[in-house]
């Protein structure tokens, strides 16, 4: 969780913002294992809940201004730092830097909003409602698959994807952002949960390999 | 644990999908005009077939959509999936069915094969998600 004191929220809030799993950054320090896996929370972000219908007209504008929506599940669209998730073929999750928002100087939500207009969709600010685990190392994989069913090698799952499934029976949105890198999306209800889970599927990797 | 091909995301675990009852049971046209009981049949009865049942399903955990799949009540068998407003791809057109259920070539799948998640065998039989969502 990044200090960003410099930015200042509606009313002086920004200040005493606590993010869902703060309460284990000293336990996600001692559990990572520098090298081979480590995690973190990542810094609050803005997320914004999009549905439009990507082929109408509509589509296009928001589109065009969020830096491209993904066609199907897997994309991931977006550019500039700015990501756009794929949840339901006219479902989007649109994941910026957290000085994006209206509130923080930023317009990506009233811009979205104002690209979209009248017509048949929604643009709503979801920016507290999931938070980020940040895993990576070259075990992170070996973590995700105690708790995911899905195909996680490179084969099906390359960097620059992102699916919806569930990571140790938590749904989220699970995003390979490298080679050994990987971005999850819990709702922040379930942080707690998922750091613990995660942790413990870690321990095994801070002890020595047995022969 | 069943392997459900969802027609937007491909195959998933059946922990990630929602069972929603028997497939095909149109509201009433003038449900003021029902009686209790003709309401009650609408509400609550449903066909408990052995055999080919179309059902539907909800993506739950994934891209939140609903479709329907034919799937066999004792093998478990998933023979088709298709989009919700179709028709049983195991009957022939409109339904001129009596016993002889021919199964369309298309919905033929065995257990390896991943289903036509197209529904009209036209589009692509790929396990990534087709263009086109069922809305
Ligand atoms: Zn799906």
């Amino acid at each position: 969780m990044a200090d960003t004191a410099a930015l200042n929220g509606i009313n002086g809030l920004r200040e005493i913002r606590r993010s869902p799993a703060s309460h284990l950054t000293a336990a996600m320090e001692a559990g990572s294992v520098e090298g081979t896996v480590t995690l973190k929370e990542g810094p609050f972000q803005t997320m914004v809940g999009l549905r439009v219908d990507p082929r109408s007209e509509e589509g296009a504008r928001v589109a065009a201004l969020a830096g491209g929506l993904p066609a199907r599940c897997g994309e991931v669209g977006g550019a500039d730092g700015v990501s756009v998730l794929w949840l339901g073929p006219s479902e989007f999750l649109v994941v910026a830097p957290e000085e994006a928002h209206d509130s923080l100087g930023g317009d990506l939500i009233g811009s979205l909003g104002a690209a979209l207009g009248g017509a048949p969709g929604q643009v709503v600010d979801l920016s507290a409602n999931r938070t980020t685990f940040e895993l990576s190392g070259t075990r992170a994989r070996a973590v995700l698959e105690k708790g995911c069913s899905l195909d996680l090698h490179r084969r099906s799952f390359p960097p620059g994807t992102a699916l919806s499934t569930e990571v140790g029976n938590i749904p989220l949105v699970l995003e390979k952002t490298g080679e050994e890198s990987f971005r999850l999306f819990p709702r922040a209800s379930f942080a707690d949960f998922l750091g613990r889970w995660l942790l413990d599927a870690m321990r095994e990797y801070a002890s020595p390999e047995v022969p | 644990m069943l392997l459900i091909s969802c027609p937007n995301c491909g195959s998933r675990d059946e922990t990630e999908f929602h069972y929603g009852g028997q497939a095909h049971v149109p509201y009433p046209e003038n449900p003021a005009a029902l009686d209790d009981r003709q309401w009650a049949q609408f509400l609550f009865y449903r066909d408990n077939t052995k055999g080919a049942f179309a059902e539907r399903w909800l993506h739950s955990t994934g891209c939140r959509q609903w479709f329907n799949m034919l799937r066999d009540t004792v093998t478990y068998e998933i023979q088709a999936v298709y989009p919700m407003g179709g028709g049983r791809p195991d009957r022939a057109a409109p339904a001129p069915e009596s016993g002889t259920a021919s199964t369309a070539p298309d919905s033929t799948t065995t257990g390896t094969a991943a289903p036509d998640v197209s529904g009209t065998g036209t589009g692509s039989a790929s396990t990534t998600a087709p263009e086109g969502a069922t809305e």
